[in-house]
């Protein structure tokens, strides 16, 4: 799989520290709904760091959207969120990864689980999914530390009614909110649960131990784990 | 008055001058893995040599504190490129561990709780050039630092110091360690920039 | 994989196994020959990206794959033994 150069095209601030990115990618293979990138960037003096995003939206021929979280003290995230400036060019290699997609043909309703930057891949697959016909719904349950870090508020408030997507605090909620803040629980996962039926795919992103705490949540409550798919981004 | 001596720097090395080829100085203290952290309690803690020939001896933790203690202050390199100056540890020596050890062999391999390895000739290991530390800036060796002990052989690329150590092998031949045998170097001198098997 | 030092999962392998595979590997099965864990290649634990990638069981840790760069070359251990290939991909 090559490497292509792509042109950065766009910057914006999804919160005070995550950006969307769009790359100008001429002739883009098309990619399925939870893939992801590699984007390698090289030094003047020859070195190269390489890591993964995923991508932030469906297929389109000529862009790519990427999630970026500025890791305090990474070697990349600063760079890519902040720094590359508009008109330069990354290599990305992809699409890459086949586990953690959403088939359009995918009949049943659709459980995601988000944990911060996690979100970024279950976008996509929420606006695969509204550019469809599918009579399939969709729940989200996103897990952030407060209001300020919610990304794509636009892309989740698309007023599609087989959207139903919950957001959940776990440091400060906003004023009058009616669920204490706190970590993801039994509680938040039952309602969403109930309206699955046993073949609906659960896809779970984010650290690693929210992945796992998630994935062990839903275990717990009887579903099947080969229907549990899961990212960890570190 | 004229001015005295300008310029005189004496042994002092500049920071530049302790920087090996490739590398850049940092203040932190990066954490790298290959596996999950041990958790080794200093009860269940022991450190074996075994000779070339499979005769052992063992110290407990309180044998291994037992031994004169050493403060440390050393340059350490990572080849993943970063190096820190002045690094302070406490530990024990190597050479007290091999004091009366009778031996053949010209190498070591150096294991750790978990099945990491390293490799390297024993004379890099004498001669006050390597120890078992325990102790880091003043505080308990942490576990994602290679605690409660790790090897500490700083004229070699840190991968070398094998965190949660548990044993030192004699060896007539040289045998790769975990990352020696996928692709690093089998000496690793951050002088000579010996990073990987082709350096 | 994102920047930072704890595991992370095989799904971030797709990229640098691409370079040796025609197949796509993170819907690869396999099953763990120490603890009889299975599961998909995306499920495993990834340690790395420096020194290089270490690839592990989720139940007990067992080596699946290891994987080091060196410039041009791409080093692979099956398991966690010795006995590398060293791939060119130039």
């Amino acid at each position: 799989m090559p490497w292509r150069r792509v042109r950065l095209v766009e910057r914006r601030s999804q919160t005070p520290s995550a950006r969307s990115l769009v790359f100008a990618a001429p002739g883009w293979p098309g990619h399925l709904p939870g893939q992801h990138v590699d984007v390698r960037l090289t030094a003047d003096d020859g070195y190269r760091a390489v890591r993964s995003y995923s991508l932030a939206a469906p297929a389109d021929d000529e862009s790519i959207e990427l999630g970026v979280q500025t890791v305090p003290g990474g070697e990349v995230s600063p760079y890519l969120a902040d720094d590359l400036p508009l008109g330069a060019d990354v290599e990305v290699r992809g699409p890459l990864g086949n586990w953690f997609v959403w088939r359009t043909e995918q009949p049943e309703p659709v459980l995601l689980v988000a944990g911060g930057s996690g979100v970024v891949p279950l976008a996509a697959m929420i606006r695969a999914h509204h550019r469809t016909q599918s009579r399939s719904t969709f729940q989200l349950l996103y897990s952030v530390r407060t209001p300020d870090d919610v990304w794509y508020r636009d892309h989740l408030a698309d007023g599609d009614p087989r959207h139903d997507v919950r957001i959940v605090y776990t440091r400060e909620g906003p004023p009058a909110g009616a669920r204490a803040p706190g970590r993801v629980g039994r509680s938040d996962l039952d309602g969403p649960a109930s309206r699955l039926q046993p073949a609906s795919p659960a896809y779970v992103c984010g650290p690693t131990g929210f992945v796992e705490a998630v994935g062990d949540l839903l275990t717990d409550m009887g579903r099947d784990p080969a229907t549990i798919r899961t990212e960890r981004f570190g | 008055m004229n001015s005295l001596s300008p310029g005189f720097r004496g042994r002092r090395r500049s920071l530049a001058e302790r920087l090996p080829p490739g590398q850049y100085p940092t203040e932190s203290f990066p954490v790298l893995s290959a596996g999950p952290t041990p958790r080794v309690s200093t009860e269940d803690w022991a450190f074996t040599v075994t000779t070339e020939r499979g005769d052992t001896r063992t110290w407990t933790w309180e044998q291994m504190t037992a031994l004169p203690q050493q403060g440390i202050v050393q340059d350490i390199h990572c080849v993943t490129r970063w190096s820190k100056f002045d690094t302070r540890w406490r530990g024990v020596p190597i050479d007290a561990f091999l004091e009366d050890v009778a031996t053949d062999a010209g190498f070591a391999v150096v294991s750790s709780y978990g099945g990491y390895t390293s490799n390297m000739p024993l004379e890099d290991l004498l001669d006050g050039r390597a120890w078992i530390v325990h102790s880091y800036e003043g505080y308990p060796l942490s576990p994602e630092h290679g605690g409660p002990a790790r090897l500490l052989v700083p004229h070699l690329y840190l991968w070398k110091s094998a965190k949660w150590v548990r044993g030192l092998r004699l060896a007539i031949e040289d045998e790769p360690g975990f990352w020696e045998s996928i692709g690093y170097h089998s000496y690793g001198d951050p002088w000579r920039e010996q990073r990987t098997w082709g350096d | 994989m994102a920047d930072g030092t704890v595991h992370l999962d095989g799904n971030c392998l797709a990229g640098p196994l691409s370079e040796i595979l025609a197949v796509e590997p993170t819907t690869a099965w396999w099953r763990c020959p120490e603890c009889t864990r299975s599961g998909p290649l995306a499920g495993l634990h990834v340690y790395g990206p420096e020194p290089g990638l270490t690839v592990r069981c989720p139940g007990c840790s067992y080596i699946a794959l290891r994987l080091v760069r060196e410039g041009e070359h791409i080093w692979l251990t099956v398991g966690g033994g010795s006995g590398a290939f060293r791939f060119s991909t130039a």
